[in-house]
């Protein structure tokens, strides 16, 4: 049984149809990517698996569960967890309430306390500014923050909308790196990017969306290869 | 000597502005929406304290009875009002909560009547030191406001709930992915916006013992005021804007060459602060999402 089901996944705004009947599989344990042009609808997606946004149509399966109509909140305590575009830190508190937020929905301090120590031995840049303010880091340092965050929440599914936008080559790496990472820790990823190269390159399997529709899937490998991708995708 | 007092004066009706306007602001930032209603809840305080003060002669078991009751009924408006609406236009948002506003009214005049009550809470004397003369009242008003902001704060900032208000303020689908149930923390700060309004609704009555269906029009109008030259959405400009307009307004009353025009400098100095400084002055820019 896949840990992510979707089924038929529709979504409208207002008259508009950004996702017309999408389905994929994330299986425990992989490495998933959706790649796709700006506008394709990958973002809706994810917002849609995340409950942040009404199903037009379609059906979500999360561990057996029917998750279709679950509101977001209620999500995170089932093990699913979100780095949304953007990043979306929280800029007026501090690194570490960023952190205690991500364990918004935990009770367990020594748990707490062992993912914050990962946590700060990770990126000891977090350790360091820890009392600042989030809006002080730079966007890169915000990122690791984001992911971290999202680790938090002890999830068993991580969702990473464009990780790695608008970020420096360096950093890129770093987020990279972190997605693999997470991924030893046992999480199970679905990451969305338009950087198709490097997602590609650590994905086992790939989906590409085009208008609000998958029009190919394949192994990573597969799609690294495939003259379709590389012509639209691996420029 | 007299300018003390007036001062002194001058932060206790600001205390009592900037508690109602820390309802104005919370609202503001946690639910996106001008509660327009708030100023009405002071008036449900208002009769509460004056009910149960009649039943028991007590003051403070009143007060504490409107608190409870005032963060119900904050509560239930919210529910019954304002979430049916969430996502819909601030227009049909505003108009709602100025329907609310009237029906409260009207509900108070049913059952209480139009004609003003006049509520002898308590006289605490008077403090003499020399030539200064200090009204205990006004001491107690500031100093219970005073003490009331600092719980507030350290509400908000420490502990687990109030930070999730920060973070629903500042982004609330991100904190709604943090597991944060957005509803509830709408419930909680209309809870505490409300119970906020009951005290200041209490202490109005200490200043002037006058309760009336409409007696929470012009202290919320003035509260809003301060919560905009504050900077809607943020605490500690409500608070800082309540004082301010708290100040002014008495120190204007206290000269008689300005005492006719207290409020026309009052919303004089909201026009000029919001045209050199349009969020306020510690509200922040907001920031565009990506
Ligand atoms: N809040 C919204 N209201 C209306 N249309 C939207 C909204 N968000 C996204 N869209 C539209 O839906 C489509 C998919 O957007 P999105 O999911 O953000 O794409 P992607 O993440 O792949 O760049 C686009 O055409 C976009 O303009
Ligand atoms: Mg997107």
């Amino acid at each position: 049984m896949a840990l992510l089901e979707v089924e038929n996944l529709e979504v409208s705004y207002g008259l508009i149809k950004a996702v017309k009947g999408v389905s994929f599989t994330v299986e425990k344990g992989e490495i998933v990517a959706l790649i796709g042009a700006n506008g394709a609808g990958k973002t809706t997606i994810m917002h849609a698996i995340s409950g942040l946004i009404p199903k037009a149509g379609g059906k979500i399966t999360y561990n057996g569960k029917d998750v279709t109509n679950l509101q977001a909140h209620k999500l995170v305590p089932l093990g699913i967890s979100q780095v949304p575009e953007g990043r979306r830190i929280f800029q007026e508190l501090t690194v570490a309430e960023n952190l205690e937020m991500g364990a918004y929905t935990r009770k367990d301090k020594k748990e707490f306390d062992e993912t914050l120590s990962y946590v700060y031995e990770r990126f000891p840049i977090l350790k360091e500014r820890r009392k600042q303010v989030a809006g002080t880091l730079s966007g890169g340092e915000q990122q690791m923050l984001a992911m971290s965050r999202a680790l938090m929440s002890h999830p068993d599914l991580v969702l990473l909308d464009e990780p790695s936008m608008g970020l420096s080559p360096l950093f890129v790496n770093t987020v990279f790196d972190m997605i693999k990472d997470m991924n030893a820790l046992g999480k199970t990823i679905l990451v969305v990017e338009q950087n198709a190269n490097k997602a590609l390159s650590i994905a086992n399997r790939a989906y590409v969306l085009e208008t609000g529709k998958i029009t190919l899937s394949g192994t990573g490998t597969e799609m690294l290869a495939d003259e379709r991708v590389k012509a639209a995708y691996l420029g | 000597m007299e300018v003390i007092t007036t001062f002194l004066n001058g932060l206790s009706l600001g205390g009592v502005y900037a508690l109602i306007a820390l309802g104005y602001t919370m609202v503001y930032g946690i639910a996106k929406m001008l509660n327009f209603a708030h100023g009405d809840v002071i008036m449900v305080g208002g009769y509460t304290v004056m009910v149960f003060f009649n039943l028991t002669g007590q003051p403070l078991v009143a007060a504490l009875i409107a608190v409870v009751f005032c963060s119900l009924v904050g509560v239930v408006i919210e529910k019954l009002a304002y979430k049916p609406l969430r996502g819909a236009s601030p227009l049909a948002v505003l108009i709602t909560a100025i329907g609310v506003s009237y029906l409260l009214e009207s509900l108070a005049q049913i059952i209480f009547g139009s004609s003003h009550k006049i509520v002898m809470l308590a006289d605490l004397g008077k403090l003499i030191l020399g030539s200064l003369v200090i009204d205990l009242n006004t001491v107690v008003t500031l100093l219970s406001a005073i003490a009331i902001m600092a719980a507030l704060t350290l509400f908000v900032n420490k502990t687990k709930t109030g930070k999730a208000m920060l973070a629903v303020s500042e982004d609330r689908h991100a904190a709604e992915l943090m597991g944060v149930s957005v509803n509830k923390i709408i419930m909680i700060t209309f809870a505490i916006g409300s119970a906020l309004a009951a005290v200041a609704g209490t202490f109005y009555i200490l200043k002037t013992p006058d309760v009336s269906t409409t007696m929470g029009a012009m202290p919320g109008i003035k509260a809003f005021t301060a919560a905009v030259i504050g900077g809607i959405g943020s605490i500690p400009g409500a608070m800082l804007g309540g004082i301010l307009l708290g100040v002014i307004e008495t120190v204007c009353n206290a000269i008689p060459a300005l005492s006719n025009f207290s409020i026309a400098i009052e919303f004089g100095l909201l026009i000029i602060i919001l045209l050199v400084k349009p969020t306020g002055l510690l509200g922040k820019k907001k920031r565009e999402k990506v």
